[in-house]
C-alpha cells in the first residue's frame, strides 16, 4: 500500500531509534505532548515507546474527538431520538461512549431508538432521501478534518431541498484546545508538541505559529504512521537542544502552510464560532466550537428541536478530564482495569481506540507490567 | 407413490407463508419438495422425527451452532454453506471425524422460496463435500419482521479416533502455534457486501469445512496436537485469548509471520479495523508439540485449505495469560480480547 | 485523531463529483467536493468518504530520505 507501508519499515525504525538515542541530552527529560489520538494509537499499536530512550516521555493530548465530547451532548442526542422520534445517524465511534445513567447510543438503540451507523455524511443524506416522512439528524462530531464533509452535506441538502435532514453540530477547533492547554491555570509541563496531522491538511500549519512564538514551544506537524512519529520526535529533540521554537512540518506530503483553502471556505460559509463550548477535561473554552450559521438554521437540529443544555458529571473517580489535559496518565487512574475496562467503560478515554486509556489498556499494559517485574 | 399435493411448490415466485410452519399439508410439501429432495439420504427419507444410526465404538462429540447473517448470500458462500461448515468445523476441532448433521430452520414469512431453495441446494452440496449428510431437521415460520429471512441452527455428531486428545486447556509453554491460512477474509467479504460501507474487493469468504484437513493432521501426528480452534467471530485474536485463558498460559506471536492478504490489510486500513479481530469461517489454529510443528506444517500445506499455513508463535508461561505480539515495526504489544462487535472507525 | 487513508484515484465521475479510489486494490467511493485539480492516478488522503488533500509525491520522497539520513548520522 503506497504511502502506508514505506512509513512502517522496521529497518528505518531502528535507524531512527538510534538517531534519537544519540540526539538526546542524557541530563535532560523531554516531555512531548502528542496532540492527537492518532499519534497515541500509533505509539501504542506499534510499540514506539520501546524504541525511545527513557528520558523521552509522551504526554497524551486531547486530540480525540470522541474523548472530548461532553457527556451532556450525548444525553442530548439520546433525548432527541427518544423524545422526537428522529432517525439519528452517527459515526460508529460514538456508539459505546458513556452517557449519563449508564446509558449509551448502543444501549438506546437496543431499547428501540432508531440509531443508524454511517461511514460518511453521504450515507446520512441517503437515509434522509429514503425516509422523506422522518426527520433525520446527523450527530456531527470531530475536529477540522471531519467538519468540511458536514458542510458539504448541509450544502447538498439545501440544493436538493432535503428539508428532513438536520445536523446536531459538535464540531470543535484544534488551535483553541492547544491554547487552553497552554493557558491552563496550572499548566502541565510540556516541552514541545507533536502537532495535528490530518487536521492540518485542512487548516495548514500556519495557525500553530503563534503558539510556537508566544509560548516558546517547538511544534512539529507529525504524520500518523509510526516512522512519522519517530522522525517528528527527532525534529523536536533537535529544536529543544538548539533552543529553537518553530513550527516544522514533518507531514509535508499532505500538509502545507495554508492548508486546504476550498475546505476552509466551505466551513466558513456554513459555520460560525460559538462564543464558548464545553470540552470534557478542558472545561468551557471560548471560541472553540462551531455552529450552523443563521442562513442554515433550517438544517440545525438545535434550532428545530428543544435541546436544553445538560450538565452531566463524569463518573466519580474517573480521571479522563485530567488525562485529557495531560495532567495525569491512564495508569494514575484508580478505576483503570478495575471497574473501567473497554467492555465496561466509565469514561470516554476508555472507549475510542485512540483514547489514552483504551490504547494503554489494549496495547501498553505489557510495558508497565514488565517494568514492574524487572 | 402418487403426488399427494394438488400442484407442486411454486419455487419460482412463491414465498414462505405461515402455513409452511403450520404442520399441515403445506409444510409436508415444503419438506418433501425442498428439504428431502435436496438433502436426499436414506435416514431422512424414512421421514421420522429423528434419525437412528449405529455409531462405531469410541468417543462421541456433539456440537451445535446457530447461524444468522446479513446478507444471506455473499461472495464465497451463503448462510446455507456457512451453517454446514460452521458445525462441521466445531465438531472437527476436537479431532473428530464428523458423521451426521441435523438442521433447524426458522423462516421468516415472505422469504422467497427461490432463495430458500438456493440455500438448501448450497447446504446439500456443502454437506456432501464434507461427507456429513443432514439426517434430520425442523422447520418453523415466524411472522414477517420477526426474523432476518432465515436463521439456521445445525447440530453435528462425530467420533474421535483412538489416541487423540485435543482440548482448549492443553496448551503448554514451549508449544508451537500454527494457523492454517490467511486471516480476515470472511469478515472483509461480508463487510464489503453490506450496502452502507462503500467499498469493493475481490476478497471472498473463506467458508469451508476443515474436517479433511484435520483428518490429515490427526493422522500425521495424533498425539502431538493439543488444541485446535476455528477463529470465527472475534478473529484470530479472540481464539488465541480463549486458548490462553483455558490453558492458563501466555503466548507470543510474530506479526510478520501471520498470513494476511494485502486486500484484507487494505480494507482494514480503510475501516480502521485490526485484521486480527476480523472473522474467519475456514481457518484453524493449532497448538502442538514444538517438535511436531514442521511436520504438521508440511502436512497442512499439502492440503488446499492449508496451503498458506504458517507457524506464527509459541506458548509461554505467563500468569497474566497475555497474548503478546512482536510487531512488524519492532515493538511489542498486547493482543487483547476484542470489545463487542468490530465497528468501523473514523477516528 | 482522524483516520485518513492514502488512496489512488482510478475513475472520476465529473457529473456527480464522485470518484473511485483504490487502496491496495480495494475500491472506495470518494467525494471530490473538498479538493481541486484531481486527475486519475493522483493519490489523495481519504477521510469519511471525502478526499481531503492531494498527496505530494516529491515531499513524500523527501521525508523518506530524511528517515534514511537519520540512520546515516547515527551510524557515523
Amino acid at each position: 500500500m503506497k504511502y502506508i507501508s514505506e512509513f512502517r519499515q522496521q529497518d528505518l525504525a531502528q535507524k531512527l531509534s538510534n538517531a534519537i538515542a544519540q540526539a538526546v541530552d542524557p541530563d535532560r527529560h523531554y516531555r512531548l505532548m502528542e496532540f492527537c489520538g492518532g499519534h497515541t494509537h500509533a505509539i501504542f499499536r506499534y510499540g514506539v515507546q520501546d524504541l525511545m530512550p527513557d528520558n523521552v516521555e509522551f504526554i497524551h493530548g486531547p486530540g480525540c474527538p470522541v474523548c472530548v465530547l461532553p457527556t451532556g451532548r450525548i444525553d442530548n442526542a439520546i433525548q432527541l431520538v427518544e423524545r422526537h422520534d428522529v432517525i439519528l445517524c452517527t459515526y460508529a465511534d460514538l456508539m459505546r461512549v458513556p452517557a449519563s445513567a449508564r446509558n449509551s447510543l448502543l444501549k438506546a438503540k437496543a431499547n428501540g431508538a432508531d440509531i443508524q451507523m454511517i461511514y460518511s455524511t453521504q450515507g446520512a443524506l441517503k437515509i434522509a432521501r429514503d425516509n422523506p416522512d422522518r426527520q433525520v439528524v446527523f450527530f456531527a462530531i470531530g475536529f477540522e478534518t471531519t467538519t468540511p464533509p458536514t458542510a458539504v452535506a448541509i450544502k447538498q441538502a439545501q440544493a436538493e431541498q432535503l428539508t428532513n435532514f438536520l445536523v446536531f453540530c459538535n464540531h470543535v477547533l484544534t488551535p483553541a484546545a492547544m491554547q487552553a492547554i497552554l493557558d491552563a491555570p496550572q499548566p502541565v509541563a510540556i516541552d514541545a508538541f507533536l502537532g495535528p496531522s490530518h487536521v492540518s491538511t485542512v487548516i495548514g500549519s500556519q495557525p500553530y505559529e503563534i503558539f510556537a512564538e508566544r509560548y516558546t514551544k517547538p511544534i512539529v506537524i507529525a504524520g500518523f504512521e509510526p516512522l512519522d512519529v519517530m522522525q517528528s520526535v527527532l525534529m523536536l529533540i533537535r529544536q529543544l537542544n538548539e533552543g529553537r521554537h518553530e513550527v516544522e512540518n514533518e507531514y509535508s506530503r499532505a500538509v502545507t502552510r495554508q492548508g486546504n483553502l476550498k475546505a476552509q471556505a466551505l466551513m466558513q460559509g456554513v459555520f460560525e464560532l460559538r462564543p464558548q463550548f464545553e470540552w470534557r477535561g478542558l472545561g468551557l473554552i471560548p471560541n472553540s466550537a462551531l455552529k450552523l450559521k443563521a442562513s442554515y438554521a433550517d438544517f440545525d437540529a438545535e434550532q428545530r428541536f428543544d435541546m436544553p443544555a445538560i450538565q452531566a458529571g463524569d463518573v466519580k473517580g474517573c480521571e479522563c478530564p485530567a488525562i485529557l489535559r495531560g495532567a495525569k496518565k491512564p495508569q494514575d487512574c484508580k478505576l483503570l482495569g478495575t471497574v473501567c475496562t473497554p467492555e465496561n467503560p466509565m469514561g470516554s478515554c476508555m472507549v475510542s481506540s485512540e483514547g489514552a486509556c483504551a490504547a494503554y489498556w489494549s496495547y501498553g499494559r505489557l510495558r508497565a507490567l514488565t517494568q514492574i517485574a524487572t | 407413490m402418487p403426488n399427494p399435493y394438488t400442484s407442486s411448490l411454486n419455487i419460482k415466485s412463491g414465498k414462505v407463508d405461515l402455513s409452511h410452519g403450520g404442520g399441515g399439508r403445506a409444510m409436508a410439501q415444503l419438506i418433501d419438495e425442498l428439504f428431502i429432495k435436496h438433502f436426499d439420504n436414506d435416514l431422512l427419507r424414512q421421514r421420522n422425527d429423528q434419525a437412528l444410526f449405529t455409531v462405531p465404538a469410541g468417543r462421541l462429540v456433539i456440537s451445535t451452532d446457530g447461524h444468522v447473517i446479513s446478507p444471506l448470500f455473499f461472495p464465497g458462500g451463503d448462510i446455507g454453506s456457512l451453517a454446514v461448515n460452521g458445525t462441521v468445523n466445531d465438531v472437527s476441532m476436537s479431532g473428530a471425524k464428523p458423521l451426521y448433521l441435523a438442521a433447524g430452520f426458522i423462516l421468516e414469512e415472505g422469504l422467497p422460496l427461490a432463495d430458500l431453495e438456493k440455500i438448501v441446494i448450497s447446504m446439500a452440496a456443502t454437506a456432501k463435500r464434507a461427507g456429513t449428510p443432514i439426517v434430520t431437521g425442523d422447520t418453523k415460520v415466524v411472522e414477517r419482521g420477526k426474523g432476518d429471512g432465515v436463521f439456521i441452527t445445525t447440530t453435528g455428531v462425530g467420533i474421535v479416533p483412538e489416541g487423540v486428545n485435543i482440548s482448549g486447556n492443553l496448551a503448554k509453554p514451549g508449544c508451537a502455534i500454527l494457523v492454517s491460512g490467511s486471516i480476515g477474509d470472511h469478515g472483509v467479504a461480508i463487510m464489503a457486501s453490506r450496502e452502507n460501507l462503500q467499498f469493493q474487493t475481490t476478497i471472498v469468504s473463506d467458508s469451508a469445512a476443515l474436517n479433511w484437513l484435520v483428518a490429515d493432521m490427526v493422522a500425521a501426528a495424533p498425539a502431538e496436537i493439543y488444541c485446535l480452534r476455528d477463529p470465527t467471530r472475534g478473529g484470530l485474536a479472540t481464539a488465541l485469548n480463549e486458548l490462553a485463558q483455558q490453558s492458563g498460559v501466555g503466548m507470543v506471536i510474530d506479526e510478520t509471520q501471520i498470513p494476511i492478504k494485502s486486500e484484507v490489510k487494505a480494507a482494514c486500513e480503510i475501516l480502521g479495523l485490526d485484521p486480527l479481530y476480523v472473522a474467519n469461517e475456514g481457518k484453524l489454529v493449532c497448538i502442538c508439540n514444538a517438535k511436531a510443528a514442521e511436520c504438521l506444517l508440511a502436512v497442512m500445506r499439502q492440503h488446499p485449505l492449508g496451503k498458506d499455513a504458517a507457524i506464527i508463535g509459541e506458548v509461554i508461561a505467563d500468569g497474566h495469560g497475555f497474548v503478546q505480539m512482536t510487531t512488524a515495526f519492532g515493538g511489542r504489544r498486547i493482543v487483547d480480547w476484542p470489545v463487542g462487535e468490530q465497528l468501523p472507525r473514523i477516528c | 485523531m482522524c483516520l485518513a487513508v492514502p488512496a489512488q484515484i482510478v475513475a472520476i465521475n465529473p457529473v456527480t463529483g464522485m470518484a473511485t479510489a483504490s487502496v491496495g486494490n480495494v475500491k472506495v467511493e470518494v467525494s471530490l467536493a473538498l479538493v481541486e485539480d484531481i486527475s486519475i492516478g493522483d493519490y489523495v488522503l481519504v477521510h469519511v468518504g471525502y478526499a481531503l488533500h492531494k498527496i505530494d509525491e516529491d515531499e513524500a520522497l523527501k521525508t523518506l530520505e530524511l528517515f534514511a539520513e537519520a540512520g546515516l548520522t547515527s551510524q557515523a
